[in-house]
């Protein structure tokens, strides 16, 4: 840990006069690790290659649908490498494919075709591609060797090396204006068959010669019942493409590389000679299945046909190419796949083993091995709904599996872990209703005998391990054994993902202790999570709710569940038949201790829950008293609500900003867990300047719509949630977001892009009621007529940034930090001090003795101040504070498409010994002051006694 | 539609007002009010509506009105009534129930033309009516206005702001309000005082380079250097003799 490095000798100075009170923040080697943890994720699979190329291999290869592309250990799960593309349509994978040691991928909608060296992860080579959007790509083989690779766009084909991407050809398609070309298709001869359809009109192929691109025929095939290539024909056996017909119920075999006119020979799927019949399923498109083992080669002759949801027919076509063989049905099957290796091809079909199973499987990769004995061996890898990848060895057993819906957590909240049971024993003692003074010893006494009893087994235990050599004993997590530690340094942090999978994670380990997939989440809703009831009341359970807004239709549902074990609350929620506009926490809590949540519709009405009869009559006596806000930020609209007796709302306030000028990006109260130690700063001349702490204090920023570079600007408005007054409106000028703002205490943060220097810039908001208090007992946003007093400075920040939160403690005595999530996937933990608009321009002597650091124009960045050393978090979106039992330590978890949780100290570890503090020393120091003072005084008396004697 | 209508009306009740008006209120940044200069350009005015009632159903009526004048220097005045004896009545009620009492302007622009100046849609504010009573109708309204002239919101306080049950005994002081009014545009936000600590490090420079710059090395020690030779010479002369005579005698 060193103190923060010097710089250049003119401000060396300045570096010096505050380095003395600037905390540096680092972690030492030796605890890499040790309070923080890490866990990577890819994301949902969207294409998955085993590495077949050696037989002890044991690669597997996966691109996902958060542009990246990894490789895993397929025996642990464990990520080998990981590439992280551009986020967004820029870096979006179109194909993955594999062949040998090189995985070709297509970035980008077709803009850029890669090649990676599958056993390093490192880059081959890249290649950028004529425009025009992707639609399809396959290895070309020539003499059975693979050289080059097609890609088809809208109206171009063009042939790559495999070796250096170097394009051999590009030839325009014949009229691309009218055909839509959607496959390609090479089966290891001399050509390369591109196809083609006018939908619902007739089949178009055309054969390139692989030499120089040259057209060497081009037919068209009558096809009326056909509408696309992609979804309903594949290529089966030698060169036969195989459509199916869903009007018709008819399968059409057509050979591509027919030399004369060629015609679709129609095989009625009813008529075929098939027991039982073919049927397929009301409402259902079938889809065809077939493999390709080897681009060389032509595809197998087998292949699956998907009748319904949970019915497949692996069928054969015969020898002549135009008549079908059924080999087997399948029902129920939900998916198949096939797998070759040597001359051995395996077809693996998915069966569900109960009908109710809730976590529907989309998508199937297998990979089969010739074992030593020559049997056929496989592998198994899962893509279940809920986004998690689960791996399958051949006797049915699962390897791992990876919850892949961490990638993209949408919210978090940390919930305390519960007291141990005998804790809660003595806890219960005191919550449970007297009943009689005998009943009550007998309680007493039982409790006592179980904390004895505990406390034995503790011992023996402590006992028992000490014997064992000091690596095998083990500390495994498990649900049953979690328990709030001494400092409630250890929580459970409840995770809610897009895909609407809940985890419940330990934060020690980050092991995770519970997940619940709930169904039916629509892909554009958003969560919002409330604890309504902490671990804090013992025999009732904690208990959160989970608010589920389809973003569309503002429709609303609550899940309500225990955190700490994940299961379903049996509390019934309220039926919310109308879209929801607002939902609030209030302080107000019921007989089961639980804190009442509010919920407002868009008839302005509103419903409590839980809705019990305590509730409601608590709720018709403070309804004067409560108020809350709404937000229309499409058009501009802020206003005030209070609650009247009845459960109706009043309209009390309103706000407009014009949208024609600026729109509301942002709004953001105050947490309300937060606790503000120092109700004012003391300044240099002794006197007290006071905080204006205005819990309804919302900090609202827009953006100008002006988006002209001199005339853009960003808004930050400060207005009272109760009253609507505006406390304080300032613009920034030439500005423009994304803005990135932390409302805390009375300060407000933010951060901006100035479009006239091009540079980030942070500023910093803060309100004091100057030096004195209006009404120091309590504060009422009803009765504060005066208005605060501003004060604001600017910084340069040298870096853009991707969100920021600041630090929370338990008792806010700890000086406040800044947590600022970089895209480099650091995080920088900024001191509070260096954004305080009372940064003196000069120094003085009464600013010398606040403390405050002069000046300086630009934000610093200190490699120490990243808390997450070599752990950067990619694509950092959130980062969550909670505070710990102790003061000086404050939980951070940073989540995006990786977690990282760890403790930071923005004071110190004040209320901590340090790891190396050295007990025997100060005991040992102690101990021989003890006795010298109990020997010296013997030696006095004597002494005494000796001269009294004389 | 109800807006328009309102307006009408409006203009019609702006004269009486403007006869019957005991109490003006007013203020702006800069000029004074009665500038002739001023007056013919886009000055305007806008009713502002109060409503106080004991089962808190807004029924707005008319306070007064509102002289708003735009352009580079924005300035308000208001020109409003005495409370009727009725109204006075029923705000001492109101004020019984623990009531609010609301305050709306329409929206408008004080920089438009007149004919886009008026928007639909009102600001309100509040201010619970027992303070209003307990202040003997001291009120203190703000208008706020974005960059582009555009009013967006509006806020009433009393002076003192508390509650605190007193009875206002005397009816004269809930005859007329005692309106401070202001208008707040936005502030500008400052840009990082780049020019400002640039300067300041100069100087600062300056200060600590110039003597270094100016004397040297020996200048500056010479105090040293002089008797360090003098003493080196001093003693290398007797040295060097005795060097002399050690040489010689080894040879």
């Amino acid at each position: 840990m060193k103190p923060p490095a010097k710089m250049s000798k003119p401000t060396s100075l300045f570096v010096i006069f505050f380095s003395l009170f600037v905390m540096s923040e680092a972690v030492f080697e030796d605890q890499v690790g040790k309070f923080d943890w890490r866990q990577q994720y890819v994301g949902k699979t969207l294409f998955a290659h085993f590495d077949s190329h050696s037989q002890s291999s044991k690669k597997l290869f996966l691109a996902t649908d958060k542009n990246i592309f990894a490789s895993f250990n397929s025996r642990t799960g464990e990520l080998f490498w990981r590439h992280v593309d551009k986020a967004g349509p820029e870096g979006t994978i179109d194909i993955l494919l594999l062949h040998g040691q090189d995985a070709l991928m297509v970035v980008g909608g077709g803009r850029l075709l890669r090649s990676w060296d599958t056993n390093m992860g490192g880059l081959n080579w890249e290649a950028v591609l004529d425009t025009g959007s992707f639609q399809a790509a396959c290895f070309v083989a020539m003499q059975d060797t693979v050289k080059h690779v097609a890609v088809l766009k809208k109206a171009a084909i063009s042939l790559h090396y495999l070796t250096n991407g170097h394009q051999k050809w590009v030839e325009n398609l014949p009229d691309s204006d009218t055909v839509q070309y959607q496959a390609v298709y090479s089966g290891g001869e001399e050509e390369v068959y591109v196809l083609g359809v006018v939908p619902n009109s007739h089949l178009t192929i055309i054969a390139y010669s692989l030499e120089d691109g040259e057209i060497i025929k081009q037919r068209s095939v009558e096809a009326p019942w056909l509408s696309s290539v992609e979804s309903s024909c594949v290529v089966v056996g030698h060169g036969v493409l195989m459509c199916v017909d869903t009007a018709t119920l008819a399968l059409y075999a057509l050979p591509i590389q027919a030399e004369e006119a060629p015609q679709f020979n129609q095989i009625l799927l009813q008529v075929t000679p098939v027991q039982p019949r073919l049927e397929v399923s009301p409402g259902f498109q079938p889809v065809l299945v077939s493999s390709q083992p080897h681009p060389a080669r032509s595809p197998i002759s087998e292949f699956f046909l998907q009748l319904g949801p949970d019915h497949h027919v692996l069928l054969q076509l015969n020898a002549d190419g135009y008549t079908i063989a059924p080999l087997r049905d399948f029902q129920p099957a939900f998916l198949v796949s096939f797998s070759t290796t040597g001359e051995k091809t395996v077809a693996a079909v998915m069966t569900p083993k109960n009908e109710t199973s809730d976590v529907f499987p989309p998508q199937l990769y297998v990979h089969a091995f010739l074992k030593k004995d020559d049997s056929v061996g496989y592998r198994v890898l899962v893509q279940t709904q809920d986004h998690a990848l689960t791996f399958i060895q051949q006797p049915g057993r699962v390897v791992w599996t990876r919850e892949e819906a961490l990638a993209d957590v949408v919210t978090m909240e940390m919930v305390d872990l519960p007291l141990t049971g005998t804790q809660a024993e003595l806890e219960g003692e005191f919550g449970k209703k007297a009943d009689g003074l005998f009943p009550m010893v007998l309680k007493r006494l039982s409790s006592q005998v179980i904390l004895l009893q505990a406390w034995l087994a503790h011992l023996w235990k402590l006992f028992y391990e000490a014997r064992k050599p000091h690596g095998q004993v083990k500390n495994e997590v498990t649900i049953e054994t979690l328990s709030r530690d001494e400092f409630n340094l250890q929580k459970m942090m409840v995770m809610v993902t897009a895909s609407g999978k809940l985890f419940g994670i330990d934060s020690k380990s980050g092991s995770i202790l519970w997940k619940h997939y709930l169904e039916n989440v629509q892909p554009n809703a958003v969560f919002k999570l409330i604890v309504q009831r902490t671990t804090a009341h013992f025999p009732h359970p904690p208990q959160c709710t989970l608010l589920i807004k389809d973003k569309d239709t503002g429709l609303a549902s609550l899940h309500v569940f225990n955190p700490i074990f994940g299961r379903k609350s049996h509390i019934a929620p309220p039926a919310l038949p109308r879209p929801i506009l607002q939902s609030l926490l209030l302080p107000v809590i019921d007989q089961d201790y639980a804190k009442v949540l509010l919920l407002v519709d868009d008839q302005y009405k509103v419903t409590a829950f839980p809705s019990t009869k305590n509730v409601l009559q608590q709720l018709q006596e403070m309804a004067s008293s409560i108020f809350f806000y709404l937000i229309r930020s499409d058009q501009g609209n802020l206003s005030g609500f209070r609650l009247r007796k009845d459960l109706s709302t009043e309209r009390i306030w309103e706000v407009v900003l014009p949208t024609e000028v600026q729109k509301i990006v942002a709004v953001n109260g105050k947490r309300p867990n937060e606790h503000v130690h120092s109700q004012g700063r003391v300044m240099g001349d002794r006197s007290v300047l006071y905080k204006y702490l205005n819990p309804n204090l919302l900090a609202v920023v827009t953006e100008s719509t002006d988006a002209h570079p001199e005339r853009a600007f960003v808004g930050v408005f400060l207005v009272d949630g109760v009253t609507g007054r505006i406390i304080h409106e300032a613009v920034q000028r030439k500005a423009r977001g994304p803005v990135h703002f932390v409302h805390s205490e009375n300060w407000v943060v933010y951060e901006y892009w100035n479009t006239k220097s091009r540079r980030n810039e942070f500023s910093v908001l803060e309100l004091f009621e100057g030096t004195e208090l209006y009404n120091s007992t309590v504060f009422s946003s009803l009765d504060r007529p005066h208005l605060p007093q501003v004060l604001q400075q600017t910084y340069i920040f040298p870096s853009p940034i991707t969100t920021m939160e600041a630090t929370l403690t338990e008792k806010g005595i700890t000086s406040r930090h800044l947590l600022v999530g970089l895209p480099s996937g650091a995080i920088l933990s900024l001191p509070k001090m260096f954004l305080d608009p009372r940064r003196p321009e000069v120094v003085t002597e009464h600013s010398r003795e606040e403390n405050l650091i002069p000046y300086a124009p630009e934000m610093p960045i200190r490699t120490e101040w990243f808390i997450n050393y070599n752990q950067t978090v990619a694509r950092v979106k959130g980062i969550y504070t909670a505070p710990s039992g102790l003061e000086s330590t404050c939980l951070v978890v940073a989540y995006g498409l990786d977690i990282y949780q760890t403790r930071v100290y923005p004071s110190k570890q004040f209320d901590v010994l340090k790891d190396d503090y050295d007990y025997v020393l100060i005991s040992s120091v102690l101990f021989a002051l003890f006795f010298a003072t109990m020997i010296s005084k013997r030696l006095a008396q004597v002494k005494l006694l000796n001269r009294a004697w004389r | 539609m109800a807006s328009v209508s309102r307006s009408f009306l409006l203009l019609s009740i702006i004269p009486t007002i403007l006869i019957l008006c005991a109490d003006f209120a007013c203020c702006n940044t800069g000029r004074k009010t009665g500038d002739g200069l001023d007056t013919d350009f886009s000055g305007f005015s806008v009713p502002l509506e109060h409503s106080f009632e004991v089962d808190d159903v807004s029924r707005f009526r008319m306070r007064g009105a509102l002289q708003l004048r735009g352009g580079r220097e924005t300035s308000v005045s208001l020109s409003q009534s005495q409370l009727s004896e009725e109204d006075r009545n029923n705000l001492k009620e109101v004020a019984a129930v623990d009531g609010l009492y609301k305050i709306r302007v329409p929206r408008v622009s004080l920089t438009d033309r007149q004919t886009e100046r008026q928007m639909d849609g009102y600001l309100t504010a509040f201010v619970r009516a027992c303070s209003l009573v307990e202040s003997h109708l001291s009120d203190v309204i703000t208008l706020h206005t974005d960059v582009s002239g555009y009013l967006i919101g509006v806020s009433i306080v009393t002076i003192p702001g508390a509650c605190r049950g007193t009875e206002v005994e005397d009816e004269v002081d809930l005859e007329a309000f005692n309106t401070t009014l202001t208008i707040i545009p936005p502030t500008n936000a400052p840009q990082p005082e780049t020019a400002l600590f640039i300067e300041r490090m100069d100087i600062e420079h300056e200060k600590r380079g110039k003597p270094q710059e100016q004397k040297s090395f020996f200048a500056k020690y010479w105090m040293y250097i002089v008797p360090l030779v003098l003493f080196l010479m001093m003693s290398g002369a007797q040295d060097q003799s005795g060097v002399g005579a050690a040489n010689g005698g080894g040879r």
